[in-house]
């Protein structure tokens, strides 16, 4: 068995791995959040409720795929698609584990970023190609929101590069073995953390969709499995970002050595699915103008501050 | 600065920490049809006709239910027996259009017409939700176990003529000058 990176068969294992569980955080998000509402959620479909997954995807494919006639259709049709494509891309060069990943790329960070700008125009698209208010609104408010957070995005994640001196992320990980770096870079956790609450569409920062302002937002006009798409579009953007939290700030799959790398992985970044989901249940979504003010005004001087002071200490030693 | 912070972070963590405590506490979830629900004695579902405590129909046919149905779901006749009480002739109602609001029931002179705690009227055919008063009517006397219209109302039956009635005087003789 050929078992390295970028091997055809850890190639197919992730890509289904990754897909499945995106699929199945459709039953997690709403056990979790029933969990916190004092309810049960789904459990009636199979052993507690998990083949509800295999419900919604019965019904989700067998639904009529319609595209509005007063559509832009290639667009209609592309924008779906661009999500996934780019969000299964940016997991590319996610370390999984030694000798579990696709790409041992040496500008991983530079390619997960550059992904989810990627993954911005598959919103902008799918609310302009609707041809709808409220799909255009949800377009609109996506572009604001993508022009505020992307730039404390990337410059939340240099002070790791500047600590690991590589934009490789499986050379961040090893460079974690002697202390992960949410302690020396807290504040960049913090603003990335925020950051990718606002690249993967989650609530709060849902501001794009926000299903009680308008309607559904740039997938108003979306049915079947183009909606599916989006659908599962955003639990993969959850995977990822929770994946790149673990790979960045919580040392990967580095962990004592009684459970597997790929375990440890898999704890870590289940953890910050659930906190995400948790942040779902909590906290109200704020006014997209509120998110660019907080963004521009108070998170990237804070980002740069914490770069500034980083680079400047690591000078010093 | 200050306030900032507490509105953007710390008020949000203990939001957090708020809502994770609720992991804790039991679900409020009845499933349902493993489950039976608490119903409230006074729970306003199926809608059934008593009987008085001698195992007489109690509605009078006086058609009050009917005129204070807002959706016009009740429908009767009225008829008479051979002892001079009134019945219903028949009595149905559609079931498909009831809400379930009470009124009849607040309505009715004789509680003949009470809702019950039973909400298990789902059917397959529209036609099986008109209830008609074989189905409607039940062997006991509902939430009023003493209540007999006859035996307290002045009206005349046989076997009780005006002025037999419990706590009833004797009719008025109004040919007399008598005080």
């Amino acid at each position: 068995m050929n078992w390295e990176v970028g091997s055809g068969l850890n190639l197919g294992i992730i890509l289904g791995t990754v897909i499945v569980v995106a699929a199945m955080l459709i039953w997690v998000e709403r056990r979790l959040l029933s969990l916190w509402q004092e309810r049960l959620g789904p459990n009636r479909v199979g052993p507690f409720g998990l083949l509800q997954v295999v419900a919604d995807m019965i019904k989700i494919f067998t639904k009529e795929d319609w595209v509005p006639p007063f559509a832009d259709r290639f667009s209609f049709v592309l924008a779906p698609a661009i999500i996934m494509v780019a969000i299964l891309l940016s997991f590319a060069v996610v370390p999984f584990a030694p000798g579990v990943g696709v790409i041992d790329s040496n500008i991983g960070v530079l390619f997960v970023l550059a992904m989810a700008s990627l993954g911005a125009y598959s919103v902008m698209l799918a609310g302009l190609s609707s041809d709808n208010k409220y799909a255009l609104l949800g377009s609109l408010r996506a572009a604001a929101q993508m022009i505020s957070y992307e730039v404390f995005m990337g410059v939340s994640l240099l002070g790791v590069v500047a600590l690991s001196g590589s934009f490789n992320l499986r050379e961040i990980v090893l460079a974690q073995s002697d202390g992960w770096y949410v302690i020396p870079q807290f504040i960049g956790f913090v603003i990335f953390f925020i950051a990718g609450i606002a690249e993967s569409h989650r609530l709060p920062f849902d501001i794009p969709e926000a299903e009680q302002e308008i309607c559904a937002g740039y997938h108003t006009e979306y049915s079947g499995m183009k909606f599916g798409m989006f659908f599962v579009g955003e639990y993969l953007g959850l995977v990822l970002i929770s994946s790149l939290i673990t790979v960045l700030f919580f040392g990967g799959w580095l962990g004592p050595g009684f459970l597997p790398p790929i375990i440890w992985f898999v704890i870590k970044a289940f953890i910050f699915i659930a906190f995400f989901i948790l942040l779902r249940a909590a906290i109200p979504r704020p006014r997209y103008d509120q998110l660019m003010s907080y963004g521009w005004l108070f998170l990237l001087p804070l980002s740069l501050l914490n770069l500034l002071v980083t680079g400047a200490i690591i000078l010093s030693t | 600065m200050l306030k900032l912070i507490q509105d953007t972070l710390i008020s949000q963590v203990h939001t957090l920490w708020l809502v994770f405590k609720h992991a804790f506490v039991k679900a409020d979830t009845v499933q349902y049809p493993e489950e039976a629900p608490n119903m409230a004695p006074r729970w306003r579902g199926r809608i059934i006709l008593s009987r008085d405590p001698d195992g007489e129909e109690r509605c009078v046919a006086c058609n009050l239910c009917a005129c204070a149905c807002p959706v016009d779901c009740i429908a009767l006749q009225k008829a008479e027996d051979e002892d001079g009480r009134w019945y219903p002739e028949f009595f149905r109602i559609n079931f498909s259009r009831c809400i379930m609001c009470g009124f009849c029931e607040e309505a009715c002179p004789t509680n003949a017409i009470q809702l019950t705690p039973d909400f298990e009227m789902a059917e397959y055919s529209r036609q099986d939700m008109v209830w008609e008063k074989e189905d409607l009517l039940i062997n006991g006397t509902g939430k009023y176990h003493d209540y007999n219209f006859y035996r307290v109302a002045g009206k005349s039956i046989s076997g009780k003529d005006k002025g037999e009635a419990q706590n009833e005087a004797e009719p008025v003789n109004v040919r007399s000058l008598l005080p």
